[in-house]
Parts: structure tokens; sequence; C-alpha cells
């Protein structure tokens, strides 16, 4: 621009920000990878090892049987999200896009539990499903299918489904609201156009719905993805530190917190940790760079 | 068009009424039986309590044992705090960012843009270090300062992105009058509230519901936040149903109403912030 004085006022508007913004997320995030570099010798003293603690991680015989149980246990946690939350949350959007009566009255309840936090909703459903309290036993006796009531959270098949489906249940209403954001900015006269040619709502759908929200299907993809591998505190608080029974739901982010902070008689490792935040780190990139550069050029690709 | 177009908004209706249900149902239930003495939690469960079986034993449990109005008072300052320096150090990062062409613009703004999808989590174990070094751990000022710097990536975004639209011509007109910089960015302002109040909708969520960071850089008893509160109580009192049905209204039902009394500032945030 044409202002010749060295732009003080720029430098006085950005500072603050980049300031904490580098201090407390940039700087710890470079000193954590910087971390994971690094160990213990014999002596005591910190050395550099490369990628020596990447290595123990993955394939040294205490290391490597947990890491990859969580390792897992979280793909299978980002399905259940993928194949259960996503298109329910999609299916409940295209319901509410109709424009029904009362459609905010629905969605504000929707989303209730996702305002919650997770530690309440995690006790909330252990209550639920306890057999102490018989709730679950109940309802499924009113059902007739009394017989399959199991104690969910306390059984190695069927903790981590089940921890999975309750944080369905509590963040469902993102991909709704996201999915409905977008459905609502259709206009109304494609639609319109649709019916009159006797397209059913199914048609309209599959063919006028779903390809036009196609970029809001990917940033749900990409922010389920990035949520569910940053996961902790469902299952920390429903299942303690050790993700029982005999670490059934032990996804990274409680693998991660165990080892920096040590359990029983483990003492913690910040070596170890920020070896375990590295790798979590590098999933979480690549998920997000594949959808940069895949989903965002195949969209590019459709529209001219 | 073969069906009556009323049966099939019997059927929407009938959809989202049954998963309204399902979403609500857990919640009720711990509500209505907070308020139940401990025979009727288990012989009535779906009951509304009534003068035979009402009781407050289970407030009276966490009156004793816990300091929650301490809890509360943590959690207020801490999102509070953070809030506050998020819309403060945000706004005037986005107005610089929005309003002058520099040289690093497009770098500073990328730069800002790694938190968006890098969770701050995973340097934790270098914001504890840090923590320790700067004698911060067990303080609420860590939580805030850590939780600003969460928000920061998300506000600089949406609200640059508000300010570009902003005309021109009312800002020119500003600095012709003699308007000194900083006084316009502070103009500006009033003009942006809409994406201010989106910001606050959507960053205010994640800080008052978090608790891995309480947990690691501020446990101690003073500068518990009310997640962290509740868990370590609900931890302790697992088998006194009344207490832990008490803890868990008390945690529900601010949020749930605050919630309903700002819900569409906040759905209006979360649609104009995650999609671009």
């Amino acid at each position: 621009m044409k202002r010749k004085p060295f732009p003080w006022h720029v430098v006085v508007f950005l500072a603050p920000a980049v300031a904490i913004y580098s201090l407390f997320m940039i700087y710890p995030l470079i000193d954590s990878l910087i971390l994971s570099l690094q160990n213990k010798d014999p002596d005591g003293a910190v050395v550099f090892v490369g990628l020596q603690n990447y290595q123990t991680l993955f394939s040294s015989e205490n290391w490597s049987k947990p890491f990859w149980n969580a390792f897992w246990n979280n793909i299978e946690f980002f399905l259940y999200h993928m194949l259960i939350q996503n298109p329910v949350g999609l299916l409940l959007a295209v319901l509410l896009a109709s424009r029904i009566r009362g459609g905010w009255l629905y969605r504000t309840i929707i989303f209730t539990p996702t305002i919650l936090s997770v530690v309440i909703v995690g006790f909330v459903w252990r209550l639920v499903l306890n057999p102490a309290w018989g709730i679950s036993q109940g309802i499924l006796d009113a059902v007739g299918l009394g017989n399959l009531n199991q104690p969910w959270l306390g059984l190695e098949n069927t903790a981590l489904p089940t921890l999975s489906l309750i944080s369905v249940w509590q963040n469902i209403g993102i991909p709704m609201m996201l999915f409905l954001a977008a459905l609502i900015r259709i206009p109304d006269e494609l639609l319109e156009a649709a019916r009159v040619d006797g397209a059913s709502a199914w048609t309209v759908f599959w063919r006028i719905q779903l390809p036009l929200i196609l970029p809001t299907v990917g940033i749900v993809a990409v922010l389920t993805f990035v949520g569910n591998f940053n996961a902790f505190d469902l299952i920390y608080a429903t299942q303690g530190a050790l993700a029982g029974p005999n670490f059934a739901s032990d996804i990274l982010g409680t693998f991660f917190f165990r080892t920096f902070f040590g359990y029983q008689l483990q003492p913690g490792d910040p070596y170890m940790g920020a070896t375990v935040a590295g790798v979590m780190l590098l999933i979480i990139l690549t998920g997000v760079l594949i959808y940069l550069f895949a989903w965002q050029r195949r969209l590019q690709n459709i529209q001219f | 068009m073969t069906r009556p177009a009323w049966l099939g908004a019997l059927a929407v209706h009938v959809a989202l009424l049954a998963y309204s249900a399902l979403a609500l149902f857990p919640v009720l239930l711990v509500i209505v039986n907070a308020f139940k003495d401990r025979l009727a939690i288990f012989s009535a469960p779906y009951a509304l309590p009534n003068a035979q079986t009402f009781t407050l034993e289970g407030f009276r449990t966490l009156q004793a044992t816990a300091n929650f109005p301490a809890y509360f008072l943590n959690s207020l300052l801490v999102t509070g705090g953070a809030l506050f320096l998020i819309i403060l150090v945000s706004s005037m990062a986005a107005f610089a960012l929005a309003e002058y062409e520099f040289r690093l613009n497009t770098l500073t703004g990328l730069y800002l843009a790694i938190g968006i999808m890098v969770p701050i989590r995973l340097g934790t174990v270098g914001i504890l270090q840090l923590a320790v070094d700067l004698n911060l751990v067990n303080t609420l000022w860590i939580l805030i300062l850590v939780y600003t710097a969460q928000g920061i990536p998300l506000a600089v975004f949406v609200l640059s992105a508000f300010m570009r639209q902003l005309p021109r011509d009312l800002k020119d007109a500003a600095r012709i009058d003699g308007a000194s910089e900083y006084r316009i960015y502070w103009l500006t302002l009033p003009l942006v509230r809409p994406a201010i109040g989106s910001v606050l909708a959507i960053s205010m969520i994640p800080i008052w519901n978090d608790l891995w960071f309480p947990l690691i850089l501020a446990p101690g008893e003073r500068t518990k936040t009310v997640v962290l509160g509740a868990s370590v109580f609900l931890g302790q009192f697992v088998n006194d149903y009344n207490a832990v049905l008490a803890a868990l209204t008390l945690a529900i039902v601010p949020a749930v109403l605050l919630y309903f009394a700002f819900s569409q500032q906040l759905i209006r945030g979360i649609t104009s912030g995650a999609v671009k």
C-alpha cells in the first residue's frame, strides 16, 4: 500500500494473538516432537536417539502390543462414527430440511446431548446400562428381548461398541447441523422442479441433495476423523485410565495419557508419551492431507 | 405422488419424535430420579417424585463433601477469561489480516490456521513442561492461556472472513476524519457482532466441558473446574445413587438452560464457523 512509515499498528494488532498461540500451542507441539526424539541413557543424561522411540513403540514387546491394540480400537471407534453417526445425522438433517412444522424444536432437542460434558454423558449412560439399576433390562423386557441384556460396558467384546454408540449418541448433533445448513442452502426451485417431474424423495436425495452437499460430507468426515483420533474424555470418564475391561476400550488418547503419566506400578515416561503424541499427530495430519488433496481435488474435477 | 402428503409428514414426525425421545431419555431419567429416595429410584425409576418419595438427600451429600459452588466459580472464571481473551486478541489479528496488505499477510493467516485442524492436546507434554517452567501449574491462568491458544485459530478464521466483507467507505471516511487505526478497529467491532456471537458460541462448549487440561494442568482442589470436580466426585460416590444423580443433575441443568437460551446463536455459529 501507499504507507511509507513502518506499519507499527499492524504489529500491535497481530502480536498478542501470535504470541499466545505460538507460546501455548506451536512451541509445545514442537517441543513435544523434539522430546520424542530424545531419551535418557543409563546414567540419566538426556540424549538424542533419533527415531528409536518410534521403533520401540512399533516393535518392542512391551510397547507394540498395547499400541497396536489402541490403534485398531481407535480405527473401530472411528468406523462406528462414520458408519452410524454420519449417515443417521444426514438422515435427520434431510428430515428436518423438509421444512416440517416444529423443526426447530426437534433440532434443538436432538442437539442437546452435544452440549453436555462428556464426563456427564459417560456417567449417565453408565447408570442407565448398570445391571444394578436395571433400566436396560426393563426396556429390553418391554420389547421382549430381555434375555439379550448384558453388562455391556463390562464385557471385553461389547465395551468398545457400547462406548462408540454412546459417543455417537452424544455427537450426532454436529453432523446433523452441518448437513442441515448445507441442505437449506439448496435453492427451492431445484427441488420443486424435480418433484414436478415426478421424482420421489429418494431420487431427489440421491440425484440432487447428496451431490450438492458433497463438500460438507468431506468436512464432516475430516472433523470426525480428527475428533475420534484425539478422543479421550468419554473412555476415561466411563472406564478409567486403564480403559477396561482388560484394555478392550483403549484408544490412542487413553494410551497417550497412561504412557505420559504412568499408571499402577508403571511410571510415567515423557519421552514415550511425546512419541505416542507424535504418532497421533502423524495420523491426524495424514487424514487432513488426504482430505485437502484427494477429496477437494476430486470435487473440483466434478465441478469443472 | 401416490401417497397422500400428510402421510409422509406424519412419518417424518414419528421418526423425529422417536429420535428426540432417544436424545432426551437418559437425561430426563437422571433428573427425575435425583429427587427421589433410594427405594423409589430402584423400584419405580420412571415415576415422578411424589410427596412420599421426594428427597434432597443427594444434594445434601453433595454439599457436605464437595465444594461445587467453588468449582462453578472456577469454570466461570476460566471460560469467561478465555472467551474474553479469544475475542480480544483474535479480533485484533483478524482486523489486521482483513484490513492491511503486507508482505507476510497470507503466511500469518496460514500459520494461525494450523491450529484449526491440529488438536492442541497433542502438545500436552510440552504444555505441562512449559507450565512447570512458568510456575503456572495448578493455577486458573494456565487453563485460560491454553484455551485461548486453542480458540484463536478458528476465531481469527471466522472473524477475518467476516471483516473482509465490511464496506471500505466507512473506514476510509473515518480515516479522512483523522481517526487512528486503533480507533477504526474499535469502530469496526460493533459491525461484526454476529460473528463475535458465533465465535463465542462455538468456543464456549469445548472449554466449559473439557476434562483433559484441568486433569493434567490444574488438578488441585482450589482450581478444580465443574467437570473435573464432578468426575472426581462421581468416582468416589459410584454406589451412592442419590449423590451421583444429584451431582449429574447439578451439572446438566445449568448447561441445558443456557443452551436453550442461546441455541439460535449457537446453531448459527456452528454452521457459519465450520462451513466455508
